[in-house]
């Protein structure tokens, strides 16, 4: 279980965050539809890190900077 | 020594005998002269004791009675408590006459990849093996009764982790609490001491296991946390570990918890977790009679039980030599001593010589069975095949440090040629290995601080092999546990299965509870020789967690019953008690279902008060919805990001039905929307959707509008809501108001029974309809007055039931029924209420080729039945019985208004259809119901009857 270092709340288990998505399959309101259902449906997973979108039961939203393949957050920065 | 007679009574398969305190049921059952203890898994080969804790491969019983039995102990991980009733498993009628292993049956029909090649096949062929293959092979048969224990959950911190109390581990706990470190050791025997219990060494003047128990009380006495007779099963991420605790051993019942599932999260981990013997591969390895050296060893010097009368030991290594002398000890005639170096040396290997016969270059070519044991074994002495005659084969193929934690917190292996086996690398998370899980065997290496005496001097590292030999006739066993031989491996690498992977899943090979502790090693070496490789280039499966099995109780801990789940109780909940509501579930709710009169069923009632309503008025609890205020300068903008309708042009004091998407264009929920104010808004919504509704505003607020001056405050607790519906509401609420009902849609403010409420003009029904909102600690006056004056007017209660039904008759949907995250607006027939100019969530997945194309999507359909008989939920919409389906029925309902029966359903091209007869036929509830398509609205179609 991931300890996630919350702005708010400092570290804090895995089970008290939700993870929503990568940063890059956010969806803006006003994305063309041709941007939009690239970004739903043709994004890139790459192998490392990424930018992950994640919320805490505090009500922070959080980007992470997170490896997929090691698990380790290198960031977390408050939405 | 040991006394003759036991003093703690236990039964095995039905007959008493008694054992020894500090016995474990193997080290009793051996005394006791039971050899037989066990059948194997597939092939039902007579089994006896093996290793000597949780590694042990064979001897799997099942402990307890009733429902605290728990099948799959092993013999070894078991303590001795009075009263202790363990059985066999896997053999029919008895143990000793096994009919599994007599017609030999198992054996011809269950050759490795027979799973492989049975689940490949046609199915005709699995359905004809399975009954077979479920008598015959199999663990232990769970117990059918709900588990009578109690299972603790509990949470800690510490500086030092150190998992496992032997020597290393022990020395390690004690160095962290001196350095003033919060410190908690886990060991998973009941006694501190680890290697020490079975070794024959002093410390500092103190026999090891003296020591041991005096470390142990140190580490306690400077704060320190020691848990034995527990187990690390998991090695999560950032230090994070999980741990298992039996305060009771299997099957005895307990005073409190019977288990502790800990989570830990440590800042340092030390992992001295020893090594686990490896077996020698020989024909018929498996004999009731043939065990590990340290195991052998460990019944002599920890349990002081003989593990036969004539012993043999086969060893490539030093180790072994020191059970000679533990079993010469007890009295037991020490044959031969096998040592598989043609050359060996050294003050263990000589003291050995000048005791006991030692052949060099020697070793088991072949087990010989007598009944269900060994009677003795053919060797390989001096180049020539020689029979020793023995009860009792001890052997050791050297020994593999316990690398299961190191792997799942994602350290490095090592291969280390010189000691023949994996090593820990270096660590992924803060963790590091000592003692023999990292290699190192001299225990005066270990304990540098303290004087270690040996009486039998020091031997060479226990590392030569692995080996493996496929030279004599007879099955040999890599692993015990699941029945793979040597042949099972060749099988698998002529078939293609060449990978350790591929071969796992093919011969079963590292499954069950052993998960490859005695046999990966061994196995490894055969598959590298077979393909010509290094063993390192053979490859290793995941190590998974957890390392041993854990009862699913243990997972579930308190939460479970009533405790699994949180119930949310209405406000009301009493008074709806009163009036003798049924509950039923609606997600983490219970809600009134309907309220039964004397003899009267569900279907009745229901009916009865949905005709209620559309005959006069009735009254509904509605607090379960979800509602949300939404205030502030923005407030205007957020609201238009999560709802597809038209938004600013609402006039204050007014609502409206409205919709909310998901990002790829599917509906998420309904509900309605109010404006309050110029800059205030009421949204309501699901009562199942209430949470994602919650974060789903939050994340448009701040991730999409980036923080808008706009809060967002869920008041779906503080509100009661009550809906009122019938041609005689407006008469209910006015008559209690003393002021005329809102306008359709619209909403105010009034006073019921002297409590201010709101009530907002919204029909769910099809008829006149208010709900009233009220504060909750407020509700029971005003629903009373409102109960009070509906029943005036022939009126009452209605429950979920009726409600359902009412809600189906005008084609409303449900959030989950038919709004199932599969359909977009217009597949429900909403199209028409979306903002044209976009700019909400989801908006632009609706423009994608596969929704805006004319044909192909499920629209939402009414169902009528043509003979007047119910429909049946799930149904699938057909032409013909057997066809494939064209859609479903959502829901199904009685008529309201008349007789017969109706539903809501999903129909490919449904719009198109209107008119078809198709068939509504469900095989699994045995119904099939000719219906007619046609619009998904039963009732009132010009919708006269809910305007005001
Ligand atoms: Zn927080």
């Amino acid at each position: 279980m991931l300890l996630i270092p919350c702005p708010h709340c400092g570290p804090r288990n895995q089970e008290e965050f939700a993870y929503e998505r990568t940063l890059d399959s956010v969806v803006r309101l006003n994305d063309a539809p041709e941007l939009a259902i690239a970004t739903l449906y043709a994004r890139a997973n790459p192998r490392g890190q990424e930018h992950e979108i994640w919320s805490h039961t505090c009500g922070q939203w959080l980007r992470l900077t997170r490896d997929r393949i090691s698990h380790a957050i290198h960031s977390v920065e408050p939405l | 020594m040991r006394d003759a007679a036991g003093s703690i009574p236990f039964t095995f398969d039905g007959k008493a005998y008694a054992g020894q305190p500090g016995d474990t049921l193997a080290a009793a059952l051996i005394a006791n002269g039971v050899r037989l203890v066990a059948r194997s898994f597939k092939l039902h080969r007579p089994r006896g004791i093996m290793g000597a804790g949780v590694e042990e491969p064979s001897a799997l019983v099942t402990v307890g009675e009733g429902a605290r039995a728990e099948p799959n102990a092993r013999a070894t991980d078991v303590f001795l408590y009075p009263g202790l009733v363990a059985r066999s498993q896997n053999a029919w009628p008895s143990l000793a006459f096994d009919v599994g292993a007599v017609n030999s049956l198992a054996a011809a029909l269950i050759p490795a990849g027979f799973y492989y090649k049975t689940f490949f096949g046609p199915p005709s062929r699995w359905m004809l093996y399975e009954r077979f293959i479920r008598r015959a092979a199999g663990l232990g048969k769970p117990p059918q009764a709900p588990d009578p224990d109690h299972y603790g959950h509990r949470s800690a911190f510490c500086d030092v982790l150190v998992v496992g109390a032997g020597p290393a581990g022990l020395a390690a706990a004690l160095t962290a609490v001196d350095a003033g470190k919060r410190v908690i050791l886990i060991e998973q025997d009941a006694a501190p001491g680890g290697s020490l219990l079975r070794e024959r060494v002093t410390i500092d003047g103190e026999p090891g296991v003296v020591w041991a128990a005096n470390v142990a009380d140190r580490i306690r006495a400077g704060g320190g946390r020691v848990l034995l007779r527990t187990t690390v099963s998991g090695y999560w991420d950032d230090n994070f570990l999980t741990a298992v605790e039996r305060r009771v051993e299997p099957g005895q019942p307990a005073e409190g918890d019977a288990q502790v599932l800990w989570r830990v999260r440590a800042g340092e981990v030390v992992l001295a977790t020893g090594t686990i013997e490896r077996p020698l591969v020989f024909a018929n390895n498996d004999l009731p009679g043939v065990m590990m050296a340290g195991a052998a060893r460990a019944l002599a010097l920890r349990h002081g039980v003989a593990p036969g009368r004539r012993a043999v030991i086969a060893t490539s290594h030093d180790e072994a030599y020191r059970t000679a002398f533990a079993l010469a000890d007890l009295g037991v005639e020490i044959v031969a001593i096998l040592d598989s170096r043609t050359q060996a040396s050294g003050p263990l290997v000589e003291a050995a010589r000048a005791r006991f016969v030692v052949h060099a270059g020697a070793r088991p070519l072949r087990a010989i069975r007598r009944g269900i044991g060994l009677a003795g074994v053919d060797a390989l002495i001096d180049g020539a095949k020689r029979r020793l005659l023995a009860d009792c084969l001890a052997m050791s193929g050297g020994a593999s440090p316990v690398l299961h934690l190191h792997r799942q917190a994602g350290g490095a292996l090592e291969y280390d040629a010189a000691r023949g086996g994996f090593l820990p690398g270096a660590g992924r998370q803060r963790h590091v290995s000592i003692g023999a899980a990292a290699g190192e065997h001299d225990l005066s290496a270990i304990l540098t601080l303290a004087r270690v005496v040996d009486p039998l001097g020091p031997g060479s590292p226990p590392a030569p092999g692995p080996l493996w030999h496929d030279e004599a006739p007879g099955k040999a066993f890599v692993d015990f546990q699941n029945d793979v031989t040597t042949l099972d491996l060749a099988l698998a690498q002529r078939e293609g299965y060449v990978s350790v992977e591929h071969t796992k899943r093919y011969t079963t090979l590292g499954m069950g509870t052993d998960q490859g502790k005695t046999g990966a090693m061994v196995a490894l070496a055969q598959i590298a020789d077979l393909r010509g490789v290094p063993l390192p280039d053979a490859g290793l499966t995941t190590f998974r967690p957890p390392y041993t099995p854990v009862t699913m109780g243990a997972f579930a801990g308190p939460m479970k019953g009533d405790h699994a789940a949180p119930i949310r109780r209405l406000p009301l909940a009493a008074a709806h008690d009163a009036l003798g509501a049924l509950w039923v579930p609606a997600g983490a709710w219970m809600r009134p279902r309907a309220y039964l009169a004397p003899d009267e069923t569900v279907a009745q009632a229901s009916l009865r008060e949905a005709r209620m309503v559309r005959a006069s008025v009735g009254v509904v609890d509605v607090s379960s919805l979800a509602k949300f205020e939404i205030a502030g300068p923005d407030a205007v903008d957020l609201v238009a990001a999560v709802c597809a309708t038209p938004v600013a042009k609402l006039a204050i004091g007014r609502g409206r039905y409205t919709v909310m998407l998901r990002e790829d264009g599917m509906v998420m929920d309904d509900g309605t929307l109010w404006r309050l104010a110029e800059d205030r808004w009421l949204i309501t919504s699901s009562t199942g959707g209430a949470a994602r509704m919650a974060r789903h505003l939050t994340y448009v607020a701040d991730v999409l509008l980036g923080h808008p001056r706009a809060a967002v405050v869920d008041v779906g607790e503080h509100w009661a809501g009550l809906a009122l519906a019938g041609p005689q509401a407006a008469a209910v609420l006015s008559g209690l108001t003393g002021a005329e009902a809102p306008a359709h849609m619209g909403l105010g403010d009034a006073v019921i029974a002297g409590v201010p409420v709101r009530v907002l003009a919204a029909s769910y029904s099809g008829e006149r309809a208010f709900e009233v909102h009220v504060p909750g600690h407020l509700a029971r006056a005003v629903f009373d007055a409102l109960v009070g004056a509906a029943r005036g007017l022939g009126g009452g209660v209605y429950g979920l039931d009726a409600m359902d039904h009412l809600r189906v008759e005008k084609g409303h949907v449900v959030i989950g029924a038919e709004a199932d995250g599969r359909v977009t607006p217009a597949d429900l027939g909403l199209g028409g209420v979306l903002r044209k100019t976009g700019g909400y969530v989801g908006w632009q997945a609706l423009q994608r080729p596969a929704l805006v194309g004319p044909v192909g999507r499920r629209h939402l359909v009414g169902l009528t039945s043509v003979d007047h008989t119910p429909i049946a939920e799930g149904a699938m919409l057909v032409m013909r019985e057997g066809e494939p389906p064209l859609g479903h029925v959502t829901t199904a309902a009685p008529r309201v208004a008349q007789d017969g029966a109706i539903a809501l359903g999903l129909l490919t091209d449904g719009a198109t259809r209107h008119g078809q007869i198709m068939l509504a036929w469900s095989p699994t509830r045995r119904s099939t119901v000719p219906v007619r398509v046609g619009p998904p609205l039963f009732y009132d179609a010009q919708g006269a009857r809910y305007r005001d």
